[in-house]
């Protein structure tokens, strides 16, 4: 009995008072119910792109370029072909842009800079290029390309713009993929006789590219859903295009001027056209982790 | 004995040609290149903005330009402050109600859920920045909106005493609603830097706290937050940076009126939103003023992004020394930052 009673004495004195123990559970509550309310807003976009964009999706809808802001109603709106195919030309375009180039600064940082000051200086730079806002990049191409060249809004002057905002994104995920490249490989392949550029070419990027992917398509992904580079460099047309050298349409230009729009059916498009969007980005997004997971990094 | 060196044509066989180490300078050459020219890229870029806005500096001087009130397209008259000022507030805003959900949500990620919702938990705060800024505007607009207009009109009547906030006619799309959008948006960069930031803490801190009869919460009051402060506040001016800049959401949320809003609830404008709006448009010495404005809105978040990097760095300096050779966290939660 007495033994019993010492033992709960000493459980007790070091046991939590109560007080303490209330705070714990009330700050993690707290932080659980805080981590709960940033889920609700992704849950009411998912469901209200769902409930309003699968409506208006239809096998026309894929497959018609849209119309004008029409006024009669007898007059279809139209889908949103132009804007899916503009949308995948322009990124591609980026893409091409911006990845090879974006790849060889991180192997420059990485294999020739390390920590000498010019790669310092080109950190920084690119970290510069991070944080400018996206319009700025259009603004950026806008002075060069459309005043500095007295010519007007081009397809391609928009890639020029996605493919800045690209860059940074591209060079940072590429460089810390890099830098986890085992030293010892390097060191294998130099002492085996191979020069450097063998060397990158043959067991360093094969080893980093699985991951390096990952980063490149959430790039990719985050160009792809960009609005407002392309404002003021590719001009604004209707119809499907193939030429990189004229106007033209994409579905995030396309979903800013729907939204615009007093119209119901146009906003209908406008949600539609949103989930085209999204879809295509999560597509991108689950490859990359897809990706991912056959990084040995 | 001395080693003999077996040489042919004047140097070591050991010793690649000439010609064979050529791929390798070119290589190193060409990169180098590379890499200099984006700087140079970016100089020409700021070269030719200044050059853009200098009418608009020159005929209203920069300080008066950038807080003047008054936003006058017809007058030919341009002040920013409305604008600047909305950018501001929105973004002030978007860092008060995202970073401490963020913060939460990085915590329980890493301190307090099972293990099994770590990856999946992670991988929903980071859907948040797969959905484009557009489409946040579409959804603000159509769906938040007027849904939280009946609580922002109560909430307003009811704080009428407190100045700025209170009193005022509610409008649709508002400062308030815009920053809160604002601070979704923001959500995933901070949760991802104070994710990274938090997995560095040492493993001994938090033994320890716990070990000596810490609570859970006392632990990450004492251990985890302490380590992480300089990381977060990184993450969180990175955070700023994003909402500083953004463009189309605010445009599409902010309500697009060229003056100084009287309260939280009222309409207003932004530099980016100012842009996107009006450039198309724009002439002259109004397409200057613009220009301006985009040159206040970049040297805005430079410094933002600038002071964000230096806290990261800061962090990762007190969290790589025991990670050693390798990626130390601050170059990771850069990557992070990239990605997000």
């Amino acid at each position: 009995m007495s033994a019993h009673g010492a033992a709960q004495r000493t459980i007790a004195r070091f046991a939590v008072s109560p007080a303490r123990a209330r705070r714990d559970r009330i700050a993690r509550s707290a932080i659980a119910a805080a981590t709960a309310i940033a889920l609700v807003p992704l849950a009411l976009i998912i469901y209200y792109l769902l409930k309003e964009g699968l409506g208006s999706w239809s096998g026309t809808f894929f497959t018609t370029d849209p119309t004008g802001n029409t006024f009669f109603k007898s007059v279809s709106i139209g889908g949103i072909k132009s804007a899916i195919l503009g949308t995948i030309e322009i990124v591609a375009l980026a893409s091409a842009i911006a990845i090879p180039v974006g790849v060889a600064v991180a192997v420059w940082l990485v294999e020739f800079g390390r920590a000498s000051r010019s790669a310092l200086v080109v950190r920084f730079f690119v970290d510069v290029l991070t944080g400018v806002p996206s319009i700025v990049f259009g603004l950026f191409i806008y002075i060069v390309l459309i005043v500095g060249t007295g010519s007007t809004y081009a397809a391609y002057k928009g890639s020029f713009a996605l493919s800045l905002l690209m860059l940074p994104v591209v060079v940072r995920a590429s460089e810390v993929i890099l830098l986890l490249v085992p030293g010892s490989l390097r060191e294998a392949a130099l002492a085996l006789g191979a020069p450097r550029w063998k060397m990158i070419l043959k067991v360093v990027l094969p080893t980093a590219l699985p991951g390096m992917v990952t980063g490149v398509l959430l790039a990719v992904a985050r160009a792809a859903g960009e609005t407002a580079p392309l404002l003021f460099t590719v001009g604004a047309t209707l119809k499907t295009s193939f030429s990189l050298g004229g106007a033209m349409n994409t579905l995030p230009l396309q979903i800013y001027y729907d939204v615009t729009s007093a119209t119901n059916s146009i906003v209908a498009r406008a949600w539609g056209a949103a989930l085209t969007l999204v879809t295509m980005i999560l597509i991108l997004n689950v490859l990359a982790r897809l990706v991912a997971r056959r990084s040995r990094l | 004995m001395e080693a003999a060196t077996i040489t042919r044509g004047g140097r070591s066989i050991l010793e690649r040609s000439p010609l064979a180490r050529l791929p390798d300078r070119i290589l190193r050459w060409a990169l180098t290149g590379l890499a200099l020219l984006i700087l140079a890229l970016i100089v020409y870029f700021f070269v030719r903005l200044v050059g853009q806005a200098r009418p608009a500096f020159s005929r209203f001087g920069v300080f008066s330009f950038t807080f003047g009130n008054d936003w006058n397209v017809s007058a030919e008259h341009f002040g920013a402050l409305p604008l600047v000022v909305g950018t501001l507030i929105t973004s002030a805003l978007a860092l008060l109600i995202g970073v401490p959900v963020a913060v939460a949500t990085a915590l329980y990620a890493t301190e307090l859920c099972p293990r099994r919702l770590r990856a999946p938990l992670t991988v929903l705060v980071e859907l948040l920045a797969a959905v484009p800024s557009v489409v946040y505007g579409l959804w603000g607009i159509f769906f938040l909106a007027p849904k939280l207009h009946g609580a922002e009109q109560w909430v307003a009547d009811r704080l009428s005493f407190i100045p700025f906030i209170g009193g005022g006619v509610v409008t649709i799309p508002n400062y308030f609603i815009t920053g809160l959008v604002l601070a979704i948006m923001i959500l995933p960069i901070v949760s991802a830097i104070s994710r990274e930031v938090m997995s560095t803490v040492p493993f001994d801190h938090k033994e320890a706290a716990l070990g000596l009869g810490a609570t859970r919460w006392e632990m990450i009051r004492l251990a985890v937050l302490p380590y992480c402060r300089s990381g977060i506040t990184g993450g969180a001016m990175l955070g700023l940076g994003r909402a500083l800049g953004e463009t189309i959401a605010v445009t599409i949320l902010i309500g697009d009126a060229p003056r100084l809003g009287s309260h939280l609830f009222s309409q207003g404008y932004s530099l980016a939103a100012v842009i996107a709006n009006e450039f198309g448009e724009a002439q002259g010495l109004h397409r200057s003023a613009l220009f301006a404005a985009a040159l206040v809105l970049f040297v805005l978040t430079l410094l933002v992004n600038g002071v964000a990097r230096w806290f990261v760095v800061r962090a990762s300096r007190t969290g790589g020394a025991a990670a050693g050779a390798g990626p130390t966290g601050g170059q990771l939660a850069a990557g992070a930052a990239a990605g997000a």
